[in-house]
């Protein structure tokens, strides 16, 4: 006999689909994105930038361009009061380059010009005279990891080299498989381009700034810095945001934005447009990586061994924290006794390279997947069943000694994508759109070869290695109204709905405002690494809860009742007898205001050895991608992906699954057409006429389910949803198409070249 | 030496039934730029100024076009349709709330342009397939969905004007 429990939830708290707050807006089309703000006044900014990957700035002349009607300022390195470099882990790239050092990548800012219209922004642009000593660029990675007496900066040529060495370095397999795998340079390409208006103080004294960017605070601390000012005079508010995806994490026209408008005492709004937002964001590292697995008779794996080399680009960004994110989950979410890593991230004259979703798990995971289709070859099982006799478990280590006291759910989540329906065999119709080439109308079904491949994944949350990635909220409750303040990011993955569901879930209301997102709280930390949810979420959570605390004591003195007993009841406070009032009646006159923060447990550095507990917490994920592939031609069909994702609790289903499908359509865009391609340092396809990304047609059927197991080191019990889902996704895809050709693809994306020649 | 402004003229659009007068105007301005930095209608989106993603997707004369590519100064004897022409007296048409509905909107700077290219395929054809759907909608480029929410939007539009 089962006895049935009601868990009526209502619409619109924790675990039901709440509508986005800005969803009204945003489909009318009233949403101001940071591109949309505008102010009197106001005049346009644009950036000047590098041709060459390397060359010295001999000399910069701007009388022509001041010279023209409508132009009002012409700034250089000259002209930063303050320090001339920033960047989130070494302050190594210059805000503009000075005369007499390199530039060292094309598209480093050389001057900025304020004018009346962008034409006029056009015009004087291209009235600037540099005089460049072209240099040979170092594009090569290889260069630098061998060792050159050519440094490309005073800070050296290598961002970081890390060794790991785990376990019983005398182990080896009585099987063994290895390849080296080659991931090209992906591209966030986020639809709202950069964008910011900054606003100067009447005094001259300081600055306002409407900005999209992922880390108000960080921006802050980095501008303020290069504008030589106090961080108070620096104010950030999050202008829209047109997704993020790592992007938006370092600087790129924040600082010279606040500069025009400080020079001019006018509001100066600058804009890319899509060529240069190419070159004014960071990319995903093109990476190299070989590996070594190491198996007993069974498939078990014994050791792994890998050699791991991300190009970084020609400035430092985030490279030393991508590495060590790749290297210490080479693994993947499989028991490892013993590993011998060697990595390198380095700096050449290619395009600078930070965070992109996946955040150097991706590099790892298209090569720990693919040797995972080799070993069950080698094995003789199916790539199912090595995935599964190898699947991690909680209390397993990793490569960096670190134990996973995680929620780790490997098994189910590869016995759930494989429980899923799998496409029909061949679909009923010959409909040229379910065939690759499409319109082209280039193949006919007879010659379409399908294949089915598999990836699993591990996914480390929040941030690494001793960084104190702590959020803030504040909630006040006026006379039963609520507001939530927090300074997070909202960047399109919907926290601004998950803050409401929070507030409303636990002090019992329906309405809840939010307040401006802005540097006037603490910080946030940064939205990326799956972590607001659990960084913000923890910290409103905690806000919440204390001002009901408040409430209650509060409503328990004024009326005369037991506050032990008092509890909040839907939308009601109750005492469990007699005593039942709704929450916002109960809280007329009464004023509390309660500020939180969250701090989630230290982690370490790794060591010498690359070992140490540098993570906080893992996610789990797998995926099974069936493609149709027309051999001939070499195009690819993704006919359909389906994954179970470890995810803890689903605490907004349509949310959930808007991750899980957009980052399928990424991790597709890098296995069969996204690529920024880079030839001796210059990039070729600045566009998105030539860069490729998925489109309604490329989009494959996705099948997803959640597995729901409550993470109890997670405020919410709940894990990022962010980023799993475009990771394993590419492996599976191209194992897929692997299978259905026999070709080695050692490489992402994979090009028809590949497949046909 | 100093060079002159651009050139500019002065013109009239018609745009979501209302008139508007453009003055001063660079004649190399687009549709786009007019719209959103001179007529104060900024929900057109610019994302790539080549044709290639449809957030800047209005319909010029019956036709949905990519504003980025139209001269403003040749639209003059036109009728144009932005996203701030749709749904009436405050309330959001059918294609919107479906958008809400379905969670077909994260980040939202592909959205107007989706909305505007959706009523037009729907105003066209009233009961697409999928792939009809997915063919039509190729043209506008989601970063952030995936596309399956957008699908679903359209699929309850769709139904929802059948039953009606």
């Amino acid at each position: 006999m089962t006895t049935a429990v009601s868990t009526r939830l209502r619409q619109g708290t924790l675990g039901t689909s709440a509508v986005r707050p800005d969803a009204n807006a945003k489909v009318s089309g009233s949403f101001a994105f940071s591109s949309d703000m505008w102010a009197d006044g106001m005049l346009w900014g644009a950036t000047l930038r590098s041709p060459h990957p390397r060359a010295r700035v001999v000399s910069i002349d701007v009388s022509a361009a001041l010279a023209i009607d409508g132009v009002s300022c012409v700034i250089t390195a000259d002209d930063v009061p303050g320090q001339l470099t920033y960047g989130l882990i070494a302050q190594d790239q210059p805000v503009f380059a000075r005369i007499g050092d390199e530039v060292r990548y094309v598209g480093e800012p050389v001057a900025a010009v304020a004018a009346d219209h962008p034409e006029t922004c056009r015009r004087a642009l291209a009235a600037i005279r540099v005089d460049y000593e072209v240099l040979d660029p170092i594009t090569d990675p290889e260069v630098c990891i061998a060792g050159t007496e050519d440094l490309l900066h005073p800070d050296g040529n290598i961002f970081r080299e890390q060794r790991v060495v785990h376990g019983d370095q005398s182990i080896t397999g009585e099987v063994v498989v290895e390849g080296t795998y080659v991931i090209g340079m992906q591209d966030q390409a986020f639809l709202g381009l950069e964008a910011a208006l900054a606003l100067p103080d009447h005094d001259g004294s300081g600055v306002e700034l409407y900005i999209a960017t992922q880390w108000l605070h960080e921006d802050r601390k980095q501008i303020a810095a290069c504008l030589g000012l106090p961080e108070e005079k620096v104010r950030l508010v999050l202008g829209g945001v047109g997704g993020a995806f790592g992007a938006r994490e370092d600087i790129s026209l924040q600082v010279h934005t606040c500069l025009l408008a400080l020079r001019t005492g006018r509001p100066v709004r600058i804009a890319y447009d899509r060529e240069e937002s190419f070159y004014g964001h960071v990319h995903r590292h093109p990476a190299s990586i070989w590996m070594r697995h190491h198996a007993d008779r069974d498939g078990r794996i014994r050791r792994v061994e890998a050699r791991v080399v991300f190009d970084g680009g020609a400035y430092c960004s985030t490279s030393p924290a991508v590495l060590v994110n790749g290297i210490s989950q080479i693994q993947g979410p499989y028991k490892c006794p013993s590993a011998l890593v060697e990595s390198w991230a380095v700096r050449t004259n290619n395009p600078p390279c930070g965070a992109m979703r996946g955040f150097g798990v991706v590099q790892a995971c298209f090569a720990h997947e693919s040797q995972m289709d080799k070993l069950a070859a080698a094995i003789g099982v199916d790539p199912v069943e090595i995935r599964l006799r190898n699947a991690m478990e909680t209390g397993d280590v990793l490569v960096t000694g670190q134990i996973v006291d995680d929620v780790a759910p490997v098994e189910r989540c590869i016995r759930e994508t494989a429980a899923l329906p799998m496409p029909p065999l061949s679909p009923d119709s010959d409909d040229y759109r379910d065939i690759p080439g499409g319109s082209g109308l280039t193949a006919d079904r007879r010659h379409i070869r399908r294949g089915v491949g598999w990836g699993v994944s591990i996914k480390n949350l929040m941030y690494s290695e001793g960084f104190d990635d702590y959020s803030t909220a504040r909630c006040r409750m006026d006379d039963g109204v609520v507001t939530v303040k927090f300074a997070t990011a909202e960047v399109g993955q919907g926290f601004v709905m998950l803050a409401q569901q929070i507030a409303r879930s636990v002090l019992g209301v329906d309405e809840v405002l939010l307040d401006t997102i802005d540097t006037q709280i603490g910080s946030a930390g940064s939205t990326s690494a799956s972590r607001q949810t659990w960084m913000s979420g923890g910290a409103v959570d905690a806000a919440c809860r204390a001002v009901r605390e408040r409430l209650l004591d509060l409503v328990a003195d004024r009326d005369g009742l037991d506050r032990s007993s008092l509890t909040i009841d839907d939308l009601d406070i109750t005492d469990g007898l007699s005593y039942r009032r709704s929450v916002v009646d109960a809280a007329v006159g009464l004023h509390i205001d309660e500020t939180a923060e969250y701090r989630h447990p230290p982690t370490e550095d790794l060591d010498q050895n690359g070992q140490g507990n540098c993570h906080v917490a893992f996610a789990f994920v797998a995926h099974r991608a069936v493609v149709d592939v027309d051999v001939d031609l070499g195009l690819v069909k993704v006919v359909q992906v389906a994954t179970a994702q470890d995810v803890g609790r689903v605490l907004n289903p349509l949310s959930c699954v808007g991750q899980v499908e957009g980052g399928i359509a990424q991790g597709l865009g890098l296995a069969v057409m996204e690529e920024i391609v880079v030839a001796d340092g210059l990039v070729r396809n600045p566009s998105f006429t030539d860069y490729l990304l998925p489109t309604f047609l490329d989009a494959p059927e996705v099948v997803a389910t959640f597995i729901e197991e409550f993470e109890p080191k997670s405020p919410l019990g709940a894990k990022g949803v962010g980023e799993p889902p475009c990771i394993s996704v590419t492996p599976a895809i191209v194992n897929a198409i692997r299978q259905a050709t026999g070709r080695g693809l050692p490489r992402v994306p994979v090009r028809p070249s590949d497949i046909c020649l | 030496m100093t060079k002159s402004s651009p050139p500019s003229l002065d013109y009239r659009l018609t745009v979501n039934g209302r008139p508007h007068e453009v003055q001063d105007s660079w004649i190399g301005e687009s549709l786009l730029y007019v719209l959103r930095e001179r007529l104060g209608l900024p929900g057109s989106k610019g994302a790539c100024e080549q044709g290639e993603c449809g957030s800047c997707t209005v319909v010029v004369d019956g036709r949905a076009v990519c504003s980025c590519l139209v001269l403003a100064a040749s639209a003059v004897d036109s009728e144009i349709t932005t996203i701030e022409g749709l749904g009436a007296d405050q309330a959001l048409s059918d294609v919107q709330q479906a958008f809400i509905d379905a969670g077909g909107v994260q980040c939202g700077f592909c959205t107007p342009g989706f909305v505007v290219a959706v009523h037009h395929l729907l105003s066209n054809h009233h009961d697409p397939s999928d792939n009809e759907i997915r063919e039509a909608l190729s043209g506008n480029i989601c970063r952030c969905t995936g596309y399956g929410r957008i699908l679903e939007a359209v699929r309850e539009v769709v139904v929802r004007r059948r039953s009606s």
